[in-house]
């Protein structure tokens, strides 16, 4: 019976949304990619296909690596503020703030430039098996760009732990729960559950932030289409592919979140 | 300095994009409504370093081969010209969401009685629309400022000349990386901090004599 009124519902919006001039416009976009297609050189395509599908891992490896670690440092660092005493919630207010005021290019680029060149001045440094990583590009990059996820994170995270009613802390406190429990079974969950939505934002911009990576030399999926524009003379097609690609990502991403958001509980707090 | 003027046009650019987006998408036909529905879509789908990149090229390429059709001569665009318009364009989809969420916001009686009174659509859009939405607008606008100082910097890539490509210049000459990356870190970190004073200034302003958000609740 409901899934019958699922169907019916779903075919009604179905031709709701699919209106004569809606029609027209996928006919006159379809039109354009078609005459892009044709139009446009793509013979460059196989020969760049294996490099570009390994770009494609290397921002998505990136992103996945940055926004996990930048998670785990964006949460001590929301609840340093949200509950911590002026000792902890001030240094961790000025993290943020220095992160979310300057440039993410800019950080990069200090982290790559200056500390990269100010490492191998110590000969200690060169000597310690931290060295082979620290030659290489991307360690600056996953690390610039994990404090920036933390930055921003670390502000919605203060206002999600905030937000999470005394009575639920009260209530457990008086179950008899130690602090460490409080924390992991009631206050991070009703935390993360709040900061959801606005967690899907932040992903999406971190995944715009992913091809300035490709300024310190790592090699994702932007890197490829600059190397293709560099050895083909062509400036459109690569851009365009690679526009492309990201809105794919996007959209993908989007709707994983929007499936993690339905499976939790609509009412809380 | 040149990333501060290209901030403020961007913001201003992006702001009259965004009003008109907005209106689009709130009072236009159908056609209209989806075609900035596309816009704001893509925009804010794409990495800003790729926008950028495809407008300024894309751009650039364009005008000159209008102005060759037409029988002019090859003009050069310049930088501070093109990363403006690229900025106010990716600025425009950002701001048509926040304007559009404004003006949704405004009750909606004002508006009625306004059109009651016999206001035309112009003076409806300057004596009520705008001051009224400012209040819901401003705090979603000034995230936007911010984001358009910083974006300032990804013009960097492009080769336009801006306070990150000239430290980054200034740094490979003297060697001083540390140092120089540190005092232009320091510089964005005023410019925010000075516009979230100003803009708190701006948007108690604008809510004189509305309940302040806590009696709301």
């Amino acid at each position: 019976m409901s899934s019958q009124t699922a169907v019916i519902d779903t075919a009604a919006r179905a031709s709701l949304w699919l209106q004569p001039h809606r029609v027209v416009l996928i006919l006159i976009a379809l039109g354009l990619v078609a005459s892009a297609a044709y139009f446009m050189r793509w013979d460059w395509l196989p020969q760049y296909w294996e490099m570009g599908l390994v770009g494609i891992w290397r921002a998505l490896w990136i992103l996945a690596v940055t926004c996990a670690l930048g998670f785990m440092i964006a949460v001590p660092v929301g609840l340093a503020q949200a509950a911590g005493s002026i000792w902890v919630a001030a240094p961790a207010k000025v993290f943020c703030t220095i992160i979310r005021g300057t440039p993410l290019l800019l950080q990069l680029w200090l982290l790559y430039y200056g500390l990269g060149s100010l490492f191998p001045q110590y000969p200690w440094i060169r000597e310690s098996w931290m060295w082979p990583y620290l030659r290489q590009a991307w360690p600056y990059g996953v690390l610039a760009l994990t404090l920036s996820f933390a930055g921003y994170e670390g502000e919605v995270m203060r206002g999600a732990f905030a937000g999470v009613p005394k009575g639920q802390l009260e209530a457990a406190r008086a179950f008899g729960m130690s602090r460490w429990k409080i924390f992991r079974r009631i206050w991070l969950p009703q935390a993360f559950y709040r900061a959801l939505p606005t967690l899907t934002g932040e992903t999406v911009l971190q995944l715009k932030s992913t091809p300035l990576v490709a300024t310190i030399s790592v090699i994702d999926i932007f890197a490829v289409s600059s190397k293709v524009r560099q050895d083909t003379y062509l400036t459109y097609e690569p851009l365009l592919l690679l526009a492309l690609i990201y809105m794919a990502i996007t959209g993908i991403l989007v709707f994983a979140f929007s499936r993690i958001e339905a499976r939790i509980p609509v009412k809380i707090g | 300095m040149h990333s501060l003027e290209i901030a403020v046009g961007a913001t201003i650019v992006g702001l009259l994009i965004g009003t008109w987006g907005a209106y689009g998408k709130l009072y236009g036909g159908p056609v209209v409504r989806d075609l900035f529905a596309v816009y704001t879509t893509v925009v804010r789908a794409v990495p800003e370093l790729v926008l950028i990149l495809l407008l300024y090229y894309a751009g650039t390429d364009l005008i000159n081969q209008v102005l060759a059709a037409m029988g002019y001569q090859r003009v050069d665009i310049s930088g501070l010209v093109a990363g403006i318009a690229v900025l106010g364009f990716v600025q425009g989809a950002y701001s048509t969401e926040v304007i559009r969420g404004a003006i949704l916001a405004i009750p909606q009686g004002q508006i009625e009685a306004a059109r009651a009174f016999g206001m035309s659509p112009g003076l409806l859009l300057r004596r009520i629309t705008l001051p009224a939405m400012l209040p819901f607008a401003i705090p979603g606008l000034a995230n936007l400022w911010l984001i358009a100082t910083k974006d300032t910097a990804l013009l960097a890539v492009v080769g336009f000349f801006e306070l990150t490509l000239a430290t980054r210049q200034a740094a490979g000459v003297t060697k001083a990386y540390l140092v120089f990356f540190l005092a232009a870190g320091v510089l964005y970190l005023c410019v925010t901090l000075v516009s979230n004073f100003l803009l708190g200034r701006a948007e108690k302003w604008a809510r004189r004599g509305m309940p302040s958000i806590k009696e709301a609740r």
